[in-house]
């Protein structure tokens, strides 16, 4: 298996075999992976891989064909319905666009997960929101203001807001830089790596951004043709031996992977 | 490696010109079309059931659904009673013309109120909510599709049918049996209004004709249509929102198909229910 911990106990997240296709087109072809218990796991690969459907078939957003995902040792699979929503109540989600609910203000973004998913009342959640916003470096007076008002980044880091504010034992960054200028997309890396650490979450990131990988991993997996192909500690990174690792993370058009010119 | 792609295509131009492979692509196409056609009637009668399932299970969103019945049911009444109003006007004027070739101008009132009742106001309301609120359901569900808004939903352990689906459905199957009784109010005063200012009739025999002539189950009929025409409307939009497929296009098409859907479906079981009611 590829992963960072060998002993059961020590992973958080550990998929086996997982497997899932559209129709002929196999995305998923068998990952193995370990998340160890409170560190940051980082997947990197090319569009089109299965780094996003991964995460999604680990939320149950979509259902794997076939192999195991266990959370916290316990097969979470075939969960459905209260059993689905509990066990999301352990999970955080920063998703790449955002995802901030249009119709509704900020605070109210923010606090969704306390209010409906923990019965938190309307005031305090407003409260917790507030305190989140300013943790992600966001003025109180944004909290008044709908997502339509916000640039992309401060939507971002609304977004990060929400994702912390459940206090989540596990949270999934996805491409959590894409469309930001650099500046943005560090501190936006630095707030992951700041909340992250304040929560003692566990952390599974999918992203292209090298230098993202670097601010915030412990641990990286290369996925490729829907196989996890090297998976090691971020000081590993320039001394894989992997010839893909290798092109991948110096961007090389030559070299072993050639699926991009497929189109 | 021409010559090959022209070999190629003389060979498939012979094949599609071969009657048995011609009679085997139609049965194809039309065995496609149906499985996909049952597919997607499955599809949605299970939508329908899982949406229904969670307007009766905990917890309820009280504030979506006043939310959802200001938007389907206050929003739409100018478009409803604006319909009822001219509707029932043009019948008392288009009822006159005929019926005065028989002497049977005592008959508009009946006529009026029996129309807006039993037909036009479920009916035309129904439409005009389809075009209104179906269109809106699609496309906001559908761009929250998009945009990962209802996977964001799931992460943070709110069911999307719970969230999005029941309180429409519920607004909507609530809503329109009150916007078609003002529509029926409103319908009736249209006929009065040209039978008594334009035809010179008289106000207390047009009133004492439509109470006379018209029966609890008359209205009654309408109501129970507009709850049905309401939660396939709801349903609808929230269907073809939910299974949206990606990009502006797909939310286009998703708006399209919920419009003509439940269009066409208020049409099928008007004649159901109407069958039901009076025959």
């Amino acid at each position: 298996m590829s992963g960072a911990a060998n002993d059961s106990s020590d992973n958080k997240i550990v998929l086996s075999g997982l497997c899932k296709a559209f129709g002929k087109n196999e995305i998923l072809r068998g990952i193995d992976l370990a998340v160890p218990r409170g560190k940051s796991m980082v997947v990197i690969g090319g569009s089109g891989t299965g780094k996003s459907v991964t995460l999604k078939c680990i939320l149950g957003l979509l259902e794997a064909d076939s192999g195991s995902i266990q959370v916290d040792g316990h097969e979470t699979m075939a969960l459905k319905g209260a059993d689905r929503d509990e066990l999301m109540k352990k999970f955080g989600m920063l998703f790449q666009g955002g995802a901030l609910f249009d119709s509704l203000k900020i605070w109210e973004n923010i606090g969704f997960g306390l209010i409906h998913g923990q019965k938190v009342s309307k005031k305090q959640a407003r409260e917790i929101a507030i305190e989140k916003l300013q943790d992600v470096g966001l003025k109180p007076e944004v909290a008044e203001l709908f997502p339509a008002e916000l640039s992309g980044g401060m939507q971002k880091r609304v977004s990060l807001a929400r994702a912390i504010a459940t206090k989540p034992e596990i949270i999934f960054f996805d491409e959590p830089t894409t469309g930001l200028d650099p500046i943005m997309a560090d501190v936006i890396n630095e707030l992951i790596v700041k909340c992250v650490k304040q929560l003692g979450a566990t952390a599974l990131s999918i992203t292209h951004d090298m230098a993202s990988v670097r601010k915030i991993a412990d641990y990286v997996a290369m996925i490729h043709e829907g196989r996890i192909i090297w998976c090691g500690p971020v000081a590993d990174l320039d001394r894989s031996g992997n010839p893909y690792v290798d092109q991948f993370i110096h961007g090389r058009a030559d070299g072993p992977i050639t699926n991009h010119t497929r189109f | 490696m021409q010559a090959q792609a022209q070999q190629d295509s003389s060979q498939k131009a012979a094949r599609s010109l071969n009657p048995v492979n011609a009679v085997l692509n139609c049965f194809r196409y039309v065995g496609g079309g149906l499985l996909s056609f049952m597919e997607a009637i499955g599809n949605l009668t299970f939508f329908m059931a899982r949406a229904l399932g969670h307007c009766f299970s905990p917890p309820f969103f009280p504030s979506q659904v006043a939310r959802q019945i200001i938007d389907i049911g206050y929003y739409s009444l100018p478009v409803v009673g604006m319909t009822a109003l001219f509707t029932g006007m043009v019948l008392a004027l288009q009822s006159y013309t005929g019926f005065t070739r028989f002497n049977a101008e005592s008959a508009i009132a009946g006529v009026v109120v029996l129309s807006i009742t039993r037909e036009l106001a479920p009916v035309l309301a129904g439409l005009m909510v389809a075009g209104r609120v179906g269109a809106s359901i699609a496309a906001e569900i559908g761009t929250m599709r998009v945009t990962e808004q209802i996977d964001a939903l799931r992460t943070l352990s709110v069911n999307p049918f719970k969230y999005l689906i029941a309180p429409r459905v519920i607004a909507g199957t609530l809503m329109l049996p009150i916007l078609v009784l003002i529509g029926d109010i409103i319908g009736v005063m249209g006929g009065y209004i040209v039978s008594i200012y334009r035809l010179g009739f008289s106000p207390a025999s047009y009133l004492s004709q439509t109470w006379e002539i018209l029966e609890y189950m008359d209205v009654m009929s309408g109501l129970y249509k507009a709850a049905a025409f309401g939660f396939i409307v709801s349903v609808m939009g929230c269907y073809h929102g939910f299974y949206s497929q990606r990009g502006a296009q797909g939310v286009g098409a998703a708006t399209t198909n919920a419009v003509v859907s439940a269009s066409i479906l208020i049409l099928i079981c008007n004649y159901v229910l109407t069958q039901v009611f009076f025959s």
